[in-house]
């Protein structure tokens, strides 16, 4: 057992309150976390770098995402394989094991008393990032009730490890660090009576008649909303590179999820791939924790992100290196090192040009995929959108989909930015609630919501630094004609309402 | 379109900011502490207008670059605090042979008042020593100025502690 802690005790910005001590096993052998940690965050922290071997090739494997998305982090914990590590919370005297290739089929039977229960909801909301608890917030003021479902042991979303201000006015929580806009809209949704939250739970699908089956812990709910809002999220997008699957090769938001989340240092020597937004937010993090930045690559001759964020880092000597790329990272059970490449104004390598750095960490940081597979799977008509990550929901400016009364919001809807997600999750609930609300609250509602829509695409978006995603959401953005004849040429597998 | 040179670097030069009409004048500079908003892209953000006690920062839409009056700025600094860019700074040309600069800080540790620390170049060089002579706080944001040589006003944009 590594005897080192990588847990950050100082951070000019956080405060790591730790909880209690809990004891645990890895591969039998007794070893110590803190309440309220991930598995991954605590196995991390006392130095564990493989998770598990590969099924075919033996190779190990580490934590990537760190958010319930990928499959990197699976391991075997009180003898079920295949759990997601990163999502699971320490306990007293549980059983973590590394998985080496397939595993076998638990033998335990499923625990006793497994139950069922029938929810009722107005809105079902699917995601507690910025979208959905937008959403939450927005329907539920109306009165509507709500019920608000995520996979993680805590609401925000991604709110929780983004550590930077926001940008944007007071009204729409600009100047707060993410974090505290997620402990600002947790204790407003906390205090409404009409919203129900079931964290630790996902919805596994759209059913005949409207129905959404939601699985949590030994527990699976039905429920049977009038409306859907789909906050979903995304998932960080793979580089394709020889050795990208060793432990200590991470997504860009992984890192920033151990470190800002958990207070676990993710390396020593970072280095960062890609220059979007997320690679020079997270480079400036990884400084703030300690770490050490050796450089950013950006395959695109000129920075991805926005000046002010590359300034923040250059100002301490972290060099953004355009038109390189990395082209293999090497090591043995854990990143040593990598080998980067120039490439030429057709992103080919040039020959000769690879140079060797020497780095325990690599972050992926080369764009996001939209989640939007519990739309695709009710049948919405999906549609390729590049500028927006992925395949995306049509929908029409209120951000209904093709499925009647299934909205979309945030990320799932294309990818762009938290405090657009905010402004779509409150866009989609006014709409519902406009459908929903009687009289006057109805009326006033759906004037809320044009103001905001005219807001959005009239003031917000207007800003050159979104112009890719603006013309991604012009193009999954369809009239309300548009959207009927859609309906019936694609009629939707169920709907809402 | 050209890409103009500080979106290939991340360091924006003098002359780019003077060109942007970003910079105060000379004789405001000599007159006492000014804000320098080094802001070149319309991102959709206001917080700085709202944030001013002076009424100095302007803007029309939420889109445009943010225009300092430079007779109503008084170089408080609460734009340095409450930028969420950290590209907000204070130049202070006042004082014969001297100069101050006034930058975000959030690195542990946090400078003290009198101690010595690294001056960094907008590319990060060590460019020089200089005596802290303020620090505060806002939100974890910590608002330091500094004493640097008079050539180094234009150049000094961050603070690096070594203790």
């Amino acid at each position: 057992m590594p005897p080192s802690d990588r847990r950050i005790w100082d951070h000019p910005i956080l405060v790591f309150e730790r909880g209690k001590k809990v004891r645990f096993f890895f591969e039998g052998v007794e070893v110590e976390a803190y309440e309220g940690e991930s598995v991954a965050a605590a196995l991390y922290a006392i130095g564990i770098d493989v998770f598990s071997y590969s099924a075919k090739l033996g190779r190990p494997r580490g934590p990537f995402c760190m958010i319930g998305k990928c499959s990197s982090c699976f391991m075997i914990v009180d003898g079920v394989p295949n759990t997601r590590t990163c999502v699971e919370l320490v306990r007293d005297g549980m059983r973590v094991e590394r998985q080496r290739g397939l595993a076998p089929i638990p033998s335990t039977t499923p625990p006793e008393g497994a139950e069922e229960e029938v929810l009722e909801a107005d809105v079902l909301v699917i995601g507690g990032g910025p979208a959905g608890l937008s959403a939450a917030l927005e329907a539920a003021s109306y009165g509507l009730d709500v019920v608000l479902v995520d996979e993680h042991f805590r609401l925000g979303g991604q709110l929780v490890k983004q550590t930077h201000k926001f940008f944007g006015s007071k009204e729409l929580f600009g100047g707060l660090r993410g974090f505290q806009i997620a402990e600002v809209m947790s204790e407003k949704l906390s205090k409404m009576s009409n919203v129900r939250v079931l964290l630790r739970s996902v919805a596994y699908g759209v059913f005949r008649g409207g129905w959404v089956g939601i699985a949590s812990r030994n527990k699976l709910y039905r429920v049977r909303p009038r409306a859907v809002v789909v906050a979903s999220g995304a998932s960080e997008q793979y580089l394709a590179f020889p050795g990208n699957d060793l432990p200590g090769v991470m997504g860009a938001g992984g890192a920033q999820t151990l470190m800002n989340e958990f207070g676990v240092r993710p390396g020593e020597k970072a280095l960062v791939v890609g220059s979007g937004n997320v690679g020079l937010i997270v480079s400036y993090q990884l400084l703030q924790a300690g770490v050490k930045v050796v450089a950013i690559l950006e395959i695109m001759p000129s920075i991805g992100g926005w000046f002010v964020h590359a300034a923040k880092v250059r100002r301490y000597g972290v060099p953004i290196m355009t038109s390189h790329t990395i082209s293999a990272a090497w090591g043995s059970e854990r990143v040593e090192g990598a080998t980067i490449v120039k490439v030429d104004e057709r992103f080919n390598p040039i020959p000769g040009s690879e140079r060797d750095v020497e780095c325990d960490l690599i972050l992926i940081s080369v764009g996001l995929a939209p989640d939007a597979r519990l739309l695709a799977q009710a049948r919405a008509v999906m549609r390729w959108v590049p500028e927006l990550g992925g395949p995306v929901p049509l929908r029409t400016i209120d951000l209904e989909t093709s499925v009647p009364n299934m909205y979309v919001a945030g990320d799932a809807s294309g990818i762009e930015e938290a405090t657009s997600a905010m402004i779509e999750g409150r866009i989609a609930a006014l709409s519902i609630v406009s459908k929903l609300a009687e009289g006057r609250r109805g009326v006033e509602a759906a004037e809320k919501a044009k103001k905001l829509v005219d807001f959005l695409w009239n003031e917000y978006r207007t800003s050159p630094l979104l112009s890719r995603a603006r013309r991604g959401k012009e193009k999954a953005t369809v009239s309300h004609e548009e959207m009927e004849k859609l309906r019936r040429e694609f009629p939707p597998a169920a709907s809402f309402g | 379109m050209e890409i103009p040179s500080f979106r290939r670097t991340g360091v924006i030069s003098v002359e780019e900011l003077r060109s942007l009409g970003l910079l105060p004048p000379e004789e405001r500079l000599r007159k006492g502490p000014v804000a320098i908003l080094e802001c070149p892209e319309q991102i959709p953000c206001n917080i700085c207008v709202d944030a001013c006690p002076s009424g100095a920062i302007r803007m029309d839409k939420i889109t445009d670059i943010p225009r300092v009056d430079w007779d109503k700025c008084v170089g408080c600094g609460t734009c340095v605090a409450m930028c969420p860019g950290l590209a907000a700074f204070v130049v202070d040309l006042s004082k014969p042979n001297r100069a101050y600069v006034t930058v975000p800080h959030e690195f542990l540790p946090v400078p003290r008042e009198g101690e010595e620390v690294w001056l960094l170049s907008r590319d990060g060089r060590r460019v020089g020593r200089g005596r802290v002579v303020k620090v505060w706080e806002r939100n974890r944001t910590w608002v330091v100025t500094v004493e640097v040589p008079r050539e180094l006003a234009m150049e000094v944009r961050a603070v690096w502690v070594e203790r």
